[in-house]
């Protein structure tokens, strides 16, 4: 661990400030980026302490939605009472992630940030293109397992290991971010995020001195919520495919149609194609089919991985029986 | 006093005259409180403060050498002490009773991850952190990373065996099996990383370590150093976890010798837990080819079991895969040829039941096959294909309690609620079904010496340098001696883990607990037979319990009769009951496994186990060691493969997040029970080791309720979801 400085902020103006200067990285929880700095991925110049700020509470928004502050941790959203009873699938997401322990300390915003399991990234002996841009993606003809099979490119092809995010992604979340400028804007989820092309170590559409200070989810529908993760073994592991869904059904056919997906790509995925495809349409197994056929259509294996095409095929439709009540 | 045997003739059952009753029963380890309260002090945090820290550094390539090490940047930060490159330094571990440590010079690389050098610095984080800073640059070699293309390939001397007809019985036989198993390198993963303190006194040494066999560490480190033994004194009191990975010293010890050595000031080396796993050793690698032959009623006429395992360049040790096939089931011809790859890959060593654990799953998997093929049950089929004697060498067994193993555990699990039909039984989205398999570990005398004290307040003493590595040792050796001497487990004090004290057997092999079990007892015998001469008596007339000897009608407390402290040495060493009788323990293996018919995941229901071991010395303990064989074996089925990348060959999953170790979610309700055994030709104290035997086929009764829950058969390990994922249902 290189040796660093250490700031702890007093308010999220003088946070953002302070992100500014470079080198400098916000810690929150600190379960992923200590775990970086040992290995010596990550090597800050400076740290700034955010979790002290007083980001820690779960609001109701005027329009009925949720406001959740970027330091609730993760134990806690997944107990609140409101998440529960009407964001069930972001419950069940937190807690199919990581352990108990690291789910006390992990964030909000810092759940949302966590970087790649992707094991040549988190290797400096490794080339990356995530960790050192230009160096090459070990991973490509490597053991590529747990990789990307959606959104890839040709630099990097690394997922995105949150659960929770998934979740989010399927509630319509989105993300409210306060800018060294002092500017608070809101930004959806599905943009936040950033897609490797040819520069995978820009991971989101941050700017220097953004600071993440809320999750925002929209006012509850009246839908079926489900969380499917699958995974090699039955706790501890992150997902190899993971499916949130929320749907409602209206006289016999879907109405709100959200499905997003983790362990597939290097952000949390959402296809509105798909989503489209499934909407105003009765519940069937041909339907399916072709909801997850269009879902893979673009996807591509690199060998180790090649299964995961499979297994998000089977995943998905089952997830969308149960969603829908179909049986077989 | 000293009270020495040599194991060469059946014992009485001593023990099942005294009348403590404590041997057997079920006890929480002594030890437990210490550990869970963190009062245990383990090698790491043995120091008073003082010591310096050492970061071992990884060699970035496969094969080659070291051409320089620029360590100014490192040298530089504040902190740093010293890089030390030194010509003593070992990069492999020992394998286990090499009892010497050859140095190795680590500036040639031989695998990716191994030790080239050591920064050592006043802080950790200090340490760490030059360790990055250095320059190293290599001369590069062609590396064989992969056992398919190895370069070398080699067949040793004694690795090949053929009996009868082989080929001949193959081509006779109403049904044969002739199937390719594979398992990937595994690693130990014990939960303390591996680690050494040393502290020089003049030339004297003393190092506290993480190690499973200490009389055996300390030549290997006095070896290594080019010092004289007794000059080197290693602790070991408390050890996390060894799973063979400490056998041998380690590159960590040596280096925190010749550190301390060079500042004057003792070192501390720990490793990281990556480094665990690149740098310690692995289980190889296995391909195994099993072939079987039967005649229509399912009797076995031939077995063959070929291997290809791998290691590094030089190293003796190989994968004894065959090691149960050997003796386990009759059929009269035999075919066996192993060959070693020389790869450039993290050293392989023994890692808890070298051979059977991965031999074990071919096997057995194969003779579900066979069973599946001749429509028999798999439980039947064993049952009829269990030998008079050895099948090669003719040896009677010592005792085999297979039968009633396999009886009994159908009848415990309910066997004949098993669907003969795979794929036959399903409960929503799951395929259920059930599988079983044998298991056999053979069983190891090792010469042991223990000493007991009998102190003037009544108490005992027993002192050896046994190492506990969580199996409960110092529970054990107390109910020996508390047994014998007629002590309450409270009243007798258990020291290990210092060679200060008599040489023990080491933790290995499944033979700690018959091994210094026996010595403490022959300690013991030799003490009761001091306290009957005393008393005027034999000792036969002499009942010693809670503290008081009995002879006729006469009562003495021991507080009184010791007026001086007495001590005797025990001495067990392995002798003609060796050579002349087949020793081993035995078990079966029953589970019921679902798997989703979606995901292809799987999950075990429940699990069973059933022993015969000879005496159990403490139902808890030999239990607790049942229990982690099974879900070690349950690992193995199903989730746990050391990556190798197919480039250079370095460990990929080198984290507990990514090498996948069951936890908790993953292991259900396990049973475990004990058939009443006694081996007399085992030791004294009539043991048979039990640390191994729960892995021994363990996970072949996971793969085998897969087939019967899916129809699936996965030869491929570990069975993880996208190997069944072709064959379930759309």
């Amino acid at each position: 661990m290189k040796p660093f400085d250490y700031e702890r902020a007093v308010s999220s103006n003088a946070a953002a400030r302070a992100a500014l200067a470079s080198g400098a990285h916000f810690i929150a929880g600190g379960t992923n980026l200590l775990d970086l700095m040992k290995l010596e991925v990550l090597r800050p110049d400076k740290l700034i302490d955010i979790s002290r700020l007083p980001l820690r509470q779960v609001e109701r928004t005027g329009d009925g939605g949720l406001r959740i502050g970027a330091m609730v941790t993760n134990s806690d959203l997944a107990a609140d009472p409101r998440v529960r009873r009407h964001y069930p699938v972001l419950s069940r997401a937190l807690l199919a992630g990581a352990s108990g322990q690291l789910r006390n300390k992990a964030t909000t915003a810092g759940n949302l940030l966590q970087r790649t399991r992707c094991p040549y990234f988190q290797d400096t002996a490794m080339p990356c293109n995530k960790r050192e841009p230009g160096s090459g993606c070990h991973a490509l003809d490597g053991f590529n397992r747990n990789h990307a099979i959606l959104g890839t490119s040709e630099s990097c092809i690394a997922t995105h290991p949150s659960d929770m995010a998934v979740a989010m992604m399927a509630l319509d979340a989105s993300v409210e971010i306060q800018s060294a400028a002092g500017k608070t804007r809101t930004v959806a989820l599905d943009e936040f995020y950033a897609l490797p092309g040819d520069t995978p170590h820009v991971e989101t559409t941050l700017d220097s001195g953004d600071l993440v200070t809320a999750v925002l989810l929209p006012p509850p529908l009246a839908a079926r919520q489900v969380y499917r993760k699958v995974r090699d073994r039955a706790s501890y592991a992150f997902a190899l495919v993971s499916v949130a869904a929320v749907i409602s059904m209206n006289e016999g056919v879907l109405d709100h149609v959200a499905v997003s997906f983790g362990g597939l790509a290097p952000k949390p995925w959402r296809d509105r194609k798909v989503e489209a495809l499934l909407s105003g349409k009765p519940p069937s197994g041909a339907l399916f089919q072709e909801a997850a056929d269009r879902l893979l259509a673009e996807a591509r294996g690199y060998g180790g991985n090649d299964f995961k095409i499979a297994l998000a095929h089977r995943t998905l439709r089952a997830v969308l029986r149960q969603a829908t009540g179909l049986t077989q | 006093m000293n009270k020495h045997l040599k194991m060469d003739e059946r014992q009485s059952d001593v023990l099942a005259d005294m009348a403590q009753g404590t041997v057997g029963r079920e006890l929480a380890r002594s030890e437990g409180p210490l550990k869970v309260s963190g009062r245990a002090v383990y090698a790491a945090e043995s120091g008073d403060g003082t010591e310096a820290v050492g970061v071992l550094v990884r060699a970035t390539i496969a094969n080659g050498r070291v051409a320089s090490i620029d360590a100014g940047d490192a040298l530089a930060l504040e902190g740093v002490l010293r890089v030390i490159t030194d010509s003593r330094m070992v990069r492999r571990p020992a394998q286990g009773t090499a009892n010497g440590a050859p140095a190795q010079d680590t500036s040639q690389v031989d695998h990716f991850g191994q030790p080239v050098a050591l920064v050592v610095a006043d802080t950790f984080e200090q340490a760490r952190h030059a360790a990055h800073l250095l320059d190293i640059r290599y001369g590069v070699e062609t590396a064989d990373i992969d056992p398919e293309t190895a370069r070398e390939v080699e067949t040793p001397e004694g690795k090949r065996l053929e009996q009868g007809a082989f080929d001949t019985a193959m081509d006779d036989a109403a049904a044969s099996i002739d199937a390719i198993y594979t398992t990937p390198s595994q690693s130990a993963a014990p939960m303390e990383p591996h680690a050494a303190l040393a502290r020089w006194d003049g030339d004297r040494l003393t190092l506290h370590g993480a190690y499973q066999m200490l009389k055996y560490n300390r030549n290997e480190l006095a070896d290594a150093l080019g010092i004289h033994p007794d000059n080197v004194r290693i602790v070991s009191r408390y050890v996390g976890g060894g799973f063979g990975s400490k056998l041998g010293i380690g590159p960590e010890a040596v280096a925190a010798a010749i550190a301390a050595r060079a500042i004057g000031r003792p070192v501390r080396v720990v490793m990281s837990r990556a480094q665990v796993f690149e740098m310690t050793s692995r289980r190889s690698e296995t391909w195994q080819r099993v072939r079987l032959a039967a005649d229509r009623d399912g009797r076995l006429t031939a077995i063959g079991h070929d291997a290809r395992v791998s290691n590094l360049p030089g190293e003796a040790f190989s994968e004894p895969v065959q090691i149960a096939t050997h003796f386990l089931y009759g059929g009269a011809s035999r075919h066996y040829e192993t060959r070693i790859a020389r790869l450039n890959r993290t050293c392989a060593g023994s890692m808890r039941a070298p051979g059977e654990a991965v031999g074990m799953l071919a096997l057995e998997n194969a003779m579900d096959e066979l069973a599946h093929h001749l429509g028999l049950d798999p439980v039947e089929l064993r049952l009829r294909n269990i030998p008079e004697r050895h099948p090669e060498n003719g040896k009677p067994f010592s005792s085999r309690g297979l039968a009633d193993c396999l009886t009994t555990g159908a009848d415990l699990f309910g066997w004949n609620r098993r669907n003969t039909r795979p794929g036959a039984k399903r409960e929503g989205e799951w395929l259920v079904g059930l599988g079983m398999a044998s298991a056999a570990r053979s069983n190891i005398l090792s010469e042991a010496q223990a000493r007991v004290r009998l102190n003037t307040d009544g108490t005992a003493t027993v002192e050896t340098d046994m190492t506990d590595i969580g199996t409960g040792t110092y529970s054990i050796l107390g109910q020996v001696a508390g047994e014998m001497l007629g002590l309450a487990p409270e009243d007798v004090t258990v020291e290990l883990g210092d060679t200060a004290f008599p040489p023990g057997s080491g933790s290995g092999g499944s033979w700690g607990a018959g091994s210094v079990g026996s010595a403490v007892f022959l300690a013991c015998q030799d003490l009761r037979a001091a306290l009957a001469a005393r008393l005027g008596c034999d000792p036969g007339e002499m009942t010693l319990k809670d503290g008081v000897a009995t002879v006729s009608n006469r009562q003495t407390r021991l507080s009184d009769l010791v007026d001086e402290a007495m001590e005797a040495t025990g001495h067990i060493e392995p002798g003609d009951t060796k050579q002349e009788m087949q020793q081993a323990a035995f078990g079966a293996h029953f589970a019921e496994v679902a798997v989703n018919s979606v995901t292809g995941e799987t999950r075990v229901r429940r699990m069973l186990g059933v022993f015969a071991a000879g005496r159990i010395l403490n139902l808890k303990t030999a239990r607790s060691q049942c229990f982690g064989g099974m879900i070690f074996g349950i690992g193995a089925a199903l989730t746990e493969n050391l990556v190798h990348d197919p480039r250079d060959g370095h460990v990929v999953n080198r984290d507990l997040a990514e090498y996948h170790i069951p936890v908790n979610l993953d292991v259900p309700r396990l049973d475990v029970a004990f058939l009443e055994e006694r081996d007399p030709w085992a030791n004294p104290i009539q043991t048979k080791g039990i640390g191994e035997l729960g892995i021994s086929g363990a996970g072949a009764a996971v793969t085998n309720a897969i087939f019967n829950a899916t129809g699936i058969r996965v030869r491929d390990y570990p069975v993880t979801l996208d190997k069944l994922l072709p064959g379930l249902p759309g």
